[in-house]
């Protein structure tokens, strides 16, 4: 059995085991493959960052656990996802539905989406409590007055009265967290839950996520295009390109030793806020453009993008697996850093 | 060796006035978008202009550019006042600034093709006929790294950075002195952003640009700026050379907004957190000072500003 590598105090099975997933679109010019043989594992209270680019399927794959893939185009064409031993792809729609309001939380970019305009933030929280927990409506709605403490926002016995419209960017994420950990979930997936916030309200969600973790051992799944979110809030990160995982390590070895040359571009690619020189020089652009996933190329993914291709020894046109280049670490490109060297 | 400041903002004003509600008609206090801002753009420099929703930045560029009408304050580029200049004057100078929008998805109109879209510019402005006009969208094309092939097609064809590159090349084709940068890269993912920054770059370097450069993205705003400008409510905080402010901030804000960027270094992100936990912010953010305040988006400022498509055709 896989297990989350590194991490010795796990004899049980983790709450998550994602085995060899494949999530297929099918579009007017062919099936298109947006997860790709992904496998991965995490342990109850642990933090997975998920990283990577815009199209490398990093929130399909969210999706895909979570069985809201848009029908009828996406769909899981072949492994598995183990929740606390339960395979998701296989159950019904009624008992998944089940668990994602009570044992998988839900927070995502664009909180206008995802939250009802018509109800009371107080409702939405009332309702899932009821529903899920069994709650009466007098301890549901107390209930409810708590979480938006818990998630910081202020007066809350007046805001829960009220609609999302009239809650800023920033208290608007708040309020979606408190829905999603409101049944006190064992796994909180937010994909990208900072990106349209401004700096001083970004640094306050990721505070408030990291609380709750400590507080609540919740383990989350953190989707972002921008590592440096994931910097003292992951346990573990995988790197994701082009439907693969290309990299996944413990978080420090990732910022500290990335092996993939993906990896290493996406990490030099980010503007350094101490550079001195940073005016003068120029940034580490990865050249080119993601490869097309209706047919993607038959070995390394990255190869025509990749400085180290050039070594021509097949490793674009041969396929390649992810391998553990030492424990706990592992990466799918025939030139890790150490290697090169 | 001092330069002559290719543009003088004194004392540049906006206000709007607020919507009256069912109960109270429109006599309350205007809203002051931007409120005594101040600043100069020696040539060939980038200034960067930081702050986030809300604080003015961006219409201070729509002021400066009389997209939206100053209340006062005078916007000095080479000499002259563009406030104060007459519709045709404005018109011919307007050539000379150019705008770069946030939104690559947005600014481009999907039903004119990459080679229209560059040639309309200089076709509104009777630049040359046809054939010289086709020659410089060209070379247009080429300097913002695109394959002569663009022209003829649809900026859906392109990616995000691609039709950044053409937002670029259309905002080049009158040889403008100053390009105003209104979050160029805030859509982008980070490889594709540093590729922007970096023709962004070699574009002022091979041009002789200068540029104003509106970002909310602290890191972004230190690999572009030679001065930066903190602006936070309509107002500046904080302005002066960038290796000063980024290494020994003096507002509260500013050293609140350093505080929060996160960085790709966790014992680094660590200290950061703890230090934001201990000194729990001098300075509140709009979000935790007054929660009953309306949601960004619905402030009188973004209400007002003109859409890229209005923005797009010349006055």
């Amino acid at each position: 059995m896989r297990r989350q590598e590194g991490d010795d105090s796990a004899p049980e099975a983790p709450l998550l085991e994602i085995t060899r997933l494949r999530t297929a679109f099918s579009t007017p010019h062919g099936q298109l493959l947006a997860v790709d043989d992904v496998s991965l594992a995490l342990d109850a209270g642990r933090v997975l960052g998920l990283a990577g680019e815009s199209g490398c399927g990093k929130s399909v794959l969210a999706l895909s656990i979570l069985g809201l893939l848009p029908r009828p185009a996406g769909h899981v064409v072949g492994g598995s996802v183990r929740f606390d031993g339960i395979d998701l792809t296989s159950l019904p729609q009624r008992r998944l539905a089940d668990i994602r309001g009570r044992r998988i939380g839900m927070v995502f970019q664009d909180p206008m989406t995802a939250l009802s305009p018509t109800l009371t933030v107080g409702a939405q929280i009332v309702d899932s409590l009821r529903r899920h927990l069994g709650l009466g409506r007098a301890a549901a709605e107390r209930r409810a007055v708590e979480l938006l403490e818990e998630v910081r926002i202020p007066r809350a016995r007046e805001r829960v009265e009220q609609y999302v419209h009239e809650f800023s960017g920033g208290m608007r994420q708040r309020a979606m967290i408190a829905i999603a950990i409101a049944c006190g979930p064992d796994l909180l997936i937010a994909d990208e839950p900072t990106t349209a916030l401004d700096v001083t309200v970004q640094a306050e969600i990721l505070d408030l996520l990291d609380e709750l973790r400590t507080a609540h051992s919740t383990a989350m799944i953190m989707i972002t295009h921008d590592m440096s979110v994931l910097a003292d809030l992951a346990d573990h990160i995988a790197v994701m390109y082009a439907g693969q995982i290309v990299e996944r390590a413990p978080a420090r070895e990732i910022f500290r030793r990335a092996e993939h040359p993906y990896t290493e571009a996406l990490l030099g690619a980010l503007p350094q806020l101490d550079a001195t020189d940073a005016r003068r020089g120029r940034l580490l652009a990865i050249p080119g453009q993601p490869p097309d996933l209706i047919a993607p190329p038959n070995g390394c993914r990255f190869a025509p993008r990749c400085v180290w291709s050039h070594l021509d020894d097949g490793c674009a046109e041969e396929p390649l697996e992810l391998h553990e280049l030492r424990p706990g670490h592992w990466v799918r490109t025939r030139h890790p850093r150490s290697v090169r060297s | 060796m001092s330069v002559e400041p290719l543009l003088v903002v004194q004392h540049l004003r906006k206000e709007f006035a607020r919507r009256g509600t069912l109960l109270s008609s429109g006599d309350a206090a205007p809203f002051v978008a931007v409120d005594d801002v101040s600043f100069e753009i020696p040539r060939g420099t980038t200034l960067g202009l930081v702050g986030e929703s809300g604080s003015g930045k961006s219409t201070t560029a729509y002021c400066i550019l009389r997209l939206i009408e100053p209340t006062g304050g005078r916007v000095l580029f080479e000499g002259d006042d563009l406030v104060r200049l007459p519709p045709r004057e404005l018109r011919a100078r307007r050539r000379d600034l150019q705008l770069v929008f946030q939104d690559p998805y947005s600014s481009l109109d999907p039903r004119m093709t990459v080679g229209a879209i560059v040639e309309e510019p200089l076709r509104l402005n009777r630049v040359g006929d046809r054939s010289e006009r086709r020659a410089a969208v060209a070379e247009l094309l080429e300097l913002v790294g695109l394959r002569s092939d663009a022209v003829r097609r649809y900026p859906h064809e392109f990616s995000g950075g691609q039709r950044q590159r053409i937002g670029i090349a259309r905002a080049l084709a009158l040889r403008p002195k100053l390009l105003i940068c209104d979050e160029p890269v805030s859509a982008l993912d980070v490889s594709i952003q540093a590729q922007i920054l970096n023709l962004l770059k070699d574009l002022q370097d091979t041009l002789e640009l200068t540029y104003l450069f509106i970002a909310h993205d602290l890191a972004v705003v230190r690999a572009m700026a030679d001065n930066v400008v903190v602006m936070r409510r309509g107002a500046i905080v904080e302005k002066g050379p960038a290796d000063r402010v980024y290494a020994a901030p003096e507002h509260e804000y500013t050293k609140a907004l350093l505080a929060s960027v996160p960085i790709a270094d966790p014992d680094a992100m660590h200290e950061r957190r703890l230090a934001r936990r201990n000194r729990k912010l001098a300075v509140d953010t709009d979000d935790s000072r007054d929660p009953g305040l309306p949601p960004a988006d619905d402030s009188p400022t973004a209400e007002r500003l003109p859409t890229p498509e209005e923005i797009s055709r010349p006055v």
